[in-house]
Parts: C-alpha cells; sequence; structure tokens
C-alpha cells in the first residue's frame, strides 16, 4: 500500500516535470532570433511563399496557443514534422533513438566492470601501493569529464596507435541486412559476427570515454563500502570459519555493500546519457545527441522539441525505476 | 589517528602547490598574453600551414608549437585562449555559485514553499542534458562571452542548490541553530551567520569545480563553434580545427587538449586539496 503510494506521487512528480520541460523548450526555442522558415526556402522565395509555409507550420499563432496545438498532438502520439528532414519527428527521432541506447548500455556495462574491478582489486590490495596507485588513477578520471577522454582516445586509439575507428557507427561501405536500427543487437542475433566486430570497433572508444568518469564513481564507491563492510562481525565470522579473502570478499562483503552503488550507478546513468550529446558530436556517431545539434543549428523547432522531451523522458523513467527497485531492494523502506 | 591525519596532510601538499601552480601560470599568460605570445594569434599564412612542433624534422624556427591548417602560431592562440578560459571560469563560475548556493541555502533553511518552488525547478532542470541545454542557448542568446556566460549560470546553478540546500537542511536541524532561535535572532540573519559559516567549505569547493566546468563547457560550444566568433582563439576552437586534421596535424589538437586536461585537473584538485585542509573533521 506505502509502495503504491509512493508510486502514484512519483508518477505525479514525473508528469509535473515533463510538463515544466516542455514549457521551457518551447518558449525559449521561440525566442531564437532568425525565421526557421526563411532558411529553408532557396533565396528567391518571395514574402507570401514565407507566410504561406509559416501558417503551414503553425509559426504564426501565439506561443501559448502553439503550445496547446503541440501538446494535444503529443498526447496523440504527433510530435510534428521537421522543417528540414520534413518527415515526423517522431519517426525521425525513434530512428536514431536505439543508436543512442547502445551506445549508454555499452557505456554501462564497461563502467560497472571497470569499477567493479578497480574497487574488488583495491579491496584485495588494501593498504599495499596498489590499492594507492588505484586511488590517484581514480581520482584523474573522476576530475576529467568525457569530452576530454573522447579526445586522449582519439588520440591514443584513433592516431597514434590506429585500433578502433574515430567516427562514425558503422564503416558505410558494407551492406547491412538489418531491420531494426539496433544494430549491435541484431547483428548478435543474426550471427554476423563480422558486422558485430566493426559496429564494436566503432562504438568502443565513444562508449569508453562515457564509461570512465562513472566507472571511477563506481570504483570510489563500492571500494568505500566494501572496506566498511570488511569490518562488520559477520564477515570476520566468515573469515574465522576459514574462508579464503576472494571469498569473503566476493561472497559475504559484496552483496551488502553494493546497495548504495547501485542507487548512485541509477542517477549517474542519466548525467551518461547526457554526455552522448557532444560524444556522439565528438565521434560523428548517428544518434540522437547528434541530430540533436544539427537541429539547434538549423532552427529546426519541432525536432528540437521532439528530441529534448524524448530525452527527459529517459532521464525521468530511469529515475523512477531506480527509486522504484531502490524501494523494493531495501527492506527498511518496504515495511516502513 | 595522528598518523592518518598527517599522511592526509602530506597527500595533500603536493596536489594542492602543483594546481595552485598550473593556474598561476595560466592566470600570468592570460595577463600578459600581448607581450609573450611570440606571434599574432589571428596572422594567418598559408606557406606556414600545418608546420610541426619544433622538435620534428621539418619545423620553423620561432613557431615553438608549430601551426595550424591556416598558418596561425598555435603556442600564441594557446596563450591568448587561456584568457577567455580563465574568463570563463572565475566569472561564469562565481556567479553560478552566487546565484545556486543561495536558492539551494534558502530552499534547505526555510523549507516549506520556497523549498517546493525550487526543488520542483532543480527537478525540471535535471531532466534537460546539459550539453544540449547549453547549445539550445547559445542559438537564443546569440555568441559571444556573456551569453556563455549566462547559459553556464542558467544551466549550472543546480549543482550549487542541490548539494548546498541538503547540507543546509541538515545544519538547520542541529541544536546550535535551535538555540540561536530561541535568543531571539530573525531567520534570515540566523542562516547568514550560524549556516552559511558551516556550508562554505562546501561552497568552496563546489566553486572551483565549478570553474573547471566552465572551462569544458566554454570549449564544447566552441567545438561545436558556438562560442565566440571563430576567429578569436579559443581552447576548443582549437581543438576543433585539430579534429579535422587529426590525421595531418595531432599537434593542432593535443596542447590545448593538454592545456585543458591540466586546466580541469588543477580545478578539481584545487578543491579537493582545499576540502582536506579546512575540513574540520580532519583538522
Amino acid at each position: 500500500m506505502q509502495l503504491l503510494r509512493t508510486f502514484l506521487l512519483r508518477l505525479l512528480t514525473t508528469a509535473i516535470t515533463l510538463i515544466g520541460v516542455a514549457v521551457i523548450v518551447f518558449v525559449v526555442i521561440r525566442v531564437v532570433p532568425g525565421n526557421p522558415i526563411a532558411m529553408m526556402l532557396p533565396p528567391g522565395a518571395t514574402d507570401e511563399d514565407i507566410a504561406r509555409l509559416t501558417a503551414q507550420y503553425g509559426l504564426d499563432k501565439p506561443i501559448p496557443e502553439q503550445f496547446l496545438i503541440w501538446a494535444s498532438g503529443v498526447l496523440q502520439g504527433d510530435f510534428g514534422t521537421s522543417i528540414t528532414a520534413r518527415q515526423p519527428v517522431l519517426d525521425l527521432v525513434l530512428g536514431r533513438l536505439p543508436a543512442t541506447l547502445e551506445l549508454s548500455i555499452m557505456a554501462l556495462v564497461i563502467a560497472v566492470i571497470l569499477g567493479g574491478v578497480m574497487a574488488l582489486t583495491g579491496t584485495r590490495a588494501r593498504g599495499t601501493k596498489v590499492e594507492a596507485g588505484i586511488d590517484v588513477a581514480n581520482g584523474m578520471a573522476l576530475s576529467v569529464p568525457d569530452f576530454l577522454w573522447g579526445l586522449v582516445l582519439i588520440l591514443l586509439f584513433g592516431v597514434l596507435v590506429p585500433v578502433f575507428h574515430i567516427s562514425g557507427r558503422v564503416t558505410p561501405s558494407l551492406d547491412l541486412p538489418f531491420t531494426t536500427n539496433f544494430y549491435l543487437f541484431e547483428s548478435v542475433l543474426r550471427l554476423r559476427f563480422d558486422l558485430w566486430a566493426d559496429i564494436v570497433s566503432h562504438m568502443f572508444m565513444p562508449a569508453l570515454a562515457l564509461a570512465i568518469p562513472l566507472a571511477a564513481i563506481i570504483g570510489q564507491l563500492l571500494k568505500q563500502s566494501l572496506k566498511e563492510t570488511m569490518h562488520l562481525d559477520y564477515v570476520t565470522l566468515s573469515r574465522t570459519k576459514g574462508y579464503g579473502e576472494n571469498h569473503v570478499i566476493t561472497r559475504e562483503a559484496l552483496p551488502n555493500a553494493i546497495l548504495p552503488t547501485l542507487t548512485l550507478v541509477g542517477v549517474q546513468f542519466t548525467f551518461l546519457i547526457g554526455g552522448t550529446v557532444i560524444i556522439e558530436r565528438l565521434f560523428s556517431y548517428e544518434g540522437l545527441g547528434n541530430m540533436a545539434i544539427d537541429a539547434v543549428i538549423n532552427r529546426d523547432l519541432p525536432l528540437i522539441q521532439g528530441i529534448v522531451i524524448l530525452f527527459a523522458v529517459i532521464f525521468t523513467a530511469v529515475n523512477l525505476v531506480v527509486d522504484l527497485s531502490y524501494a523494493l531492494l531495501n527492506p527498511r523502506l518496504r515495511h516502513g | 589517528m595522528a598518523d592518518g591525519r598527517a599522511q592526509i596532510r602530506r597527500r595533500a601538499g603536493p596536489r594542492l602547490w602543483l594546481s595552485a601552480l598550473w593556474l598561476g601560470l595560466l592566470a600570468l599568460a592570460a595577463l600578459l598574453a600581448p607581450w609573450i605570445a611570440p606571434k599574432d594569434p589571428l596572422a594567418q599564412d598559408l606557406f606556414l600551414g600545418r608546420l610541426p612542433p619544433f622538435w620534428a624534422a621539418g619545423a620553423e624556427p620561432g613557431y615553438w608549437l608549430g601551426t595550424d591548417s591556416l598558418g596561425r602560431d598555435v603556442l600564441s592562440r594557446l596563450i591568448h585562449g587561456a584568457r577567455l578560459a580563465l574568463t570563463v571560469a572565475l566569472v561564469a563560475g562565481s556567479i553560478t555559485c552566487l546565484i545556486g548556493a543561495t536558492l539551494g541555502l534558502l530552499a534547505g533553511y526555510l523549507r516549506g514553499w520556497v523549498d517546493i518552488v525550487i526543488s520542483r525547478a532543480i527537478d525540471i532542470w535535471m531532466a534537460f542534458p546539459p550539453v544540449l541545454f547549453s547549445i539550445l542557448l547559445i542559438a537564443v542568446l546569440g555568441p559571444g562571452l556573456s551569453s556563455i556566460i549566462i547559459a553556464i549560470v542558467v544551466i549550472d546553478w543546480t549543482r550549487f542548490a542541490r548539494v548546498v540546500r541538503a547540507e543546509a537542511m541538515a545544519q538547520g536541524a542541529m541544536d546550535y541553530v535551535a538555540s540561536a532561535q530561541v535568543a531571539g535572532r530573525s531567520r534570515l540573519s540566523t542562516m547568514v551567520t550560524e549556516i552559511l559559516p558551516n556550508v562554505l567549505p562546501t561552497i568552496v569547493v563546489l566553486l572551483t569545480l565549478e570553474m573547471g566546468i566552465a572551462v569544458i563547457v566554454e570549449a564544447i560550444l566552441s567545438f561545436v563553434n558556438l562560442s565566440i566568433s571563430t576567429d578569436d582563439p579559443t581552447w576548443g576552437g582549437m581543438i576543433a580545427e585539430g579534429r579535422t586534421s587529426i590525421h595531418q596535424a595531432w599537434w593542432v589538437l593535443i596542447f590545448p587538449l593538454i592545456a585543458l586536461f591540466l586546466t580541469v585537473l588543477s580545478f578539481s584538485q584545487l578543491g579537493e586539496g582545499l576540502k582536506d585542509r579546512y575540513d574540520p573533521v580532519l583538522r
């Protein structure tokens, strides 16, 4: 009952947040100087042409009215038509979403593995030079943002030792048999490991750049809670039972130390998704973020709205899932 | 315990001083840019395009770090670029701190409807991808230094507000605040004289971090070509230029990258160092 009420309350605040985002982005982009319609017409277009097309996109109406028309469309699944691509915004955005989702999830997996390995190694080597080294690496990974890591990776593994591709999502000359835009998953399902290798070789560096700061956060927090757990009586008890250090860390301490880290990963995952915007630009990766920057440069108002709303939906959905799973996982909250 | 403290002191020492040293050098370079830069940062010479740095074969004397594809001197552009980077760091960082910390303090200490409004605004802000938001704002405000500063303030105030709100809330629940209230002090005066000093160490750490972030935001905006005019030397603009000619002239990318890297690292290490030094628990 308590859980249901928490859930409904969170759903309500989520709705308020999304409406807030929609209003802000709607107003902000309509203050942009420069008529987007004039930009899409050839230089010889008359004022009547511009007026006709402006009316067609509904941009001649007052902003509150435009918002109501747009919002009622959104509720029916219609996000308007892109001014530059002249296609439904929803189609364009959903076409790019898989690329960004695959990139974000790959980055998350890398971050969890890297961070986990750092935390476990650091705990295993408590008080030695190894732990000190891990702490220094962690501190550096934490202070430097994904944009700079991306540039460092481009220089190291794109130019100095060119082992990975530094731009695009897949080699353009390849013949793709895919029916969805989830290239990475579909290449596995179709057992096309040649294509899979090419896709991974394109995705690995942008994913790693996104993953490094998050890996540092995971490593730091997990190591800290592992250290605290290692002093607890039940861990000492299992040690006196004769279990080895590796068993004590991974089987006894880890399950209890992992909850705070899990919550944090959820929140940080939204920051990671936000980072895809510039990382996709840096690696010319054809995802949502790259499309968003082009949309801003081209003043494609309906497209900008659609992308920002989609990002906001993803962010709030991730937060919602994190909060709920925390409530489900934490017995103290469940019975509270 | 005494040993542990000494160890932290020792570790904090060089970290703090090295960061301060780099930032000091940078400030000096920014202040003296017109006098110490060996060349005009805007001067183009297509015959001297993509010259390598001084140690490589084919280098031209006087062009220490080489030239970009338009023949502009990389070292001179780097030195002049420090001006914009540091201006943005100091001005945008301070204004963001002032606004964000004030809102956080008000929300965390006054609670009630003030807290509801500010917290809801933070929730909405957190649902925007920050980089996209900043690009959008620059598109609206038009390029230029003041637009960059406004964009950073508008987007990043939540970084301060979130943390300061939580801290102010924790402090507000403590006995010493209650006793100040009992002594007949007004809420606002209690906030400034009792809560603020206790939250200040956190604010200082956040401020140094924010300065580093501001430098990165400026670089990102220059990178997508939305910062100030494209000719002016900026680290982000140099990185964008270096990214396109990365296979022909790696040095155009690597030097501004190193400068950015050290600057961001220094700001955050400065914050960490200050925290260790002034943390009441460690002191």
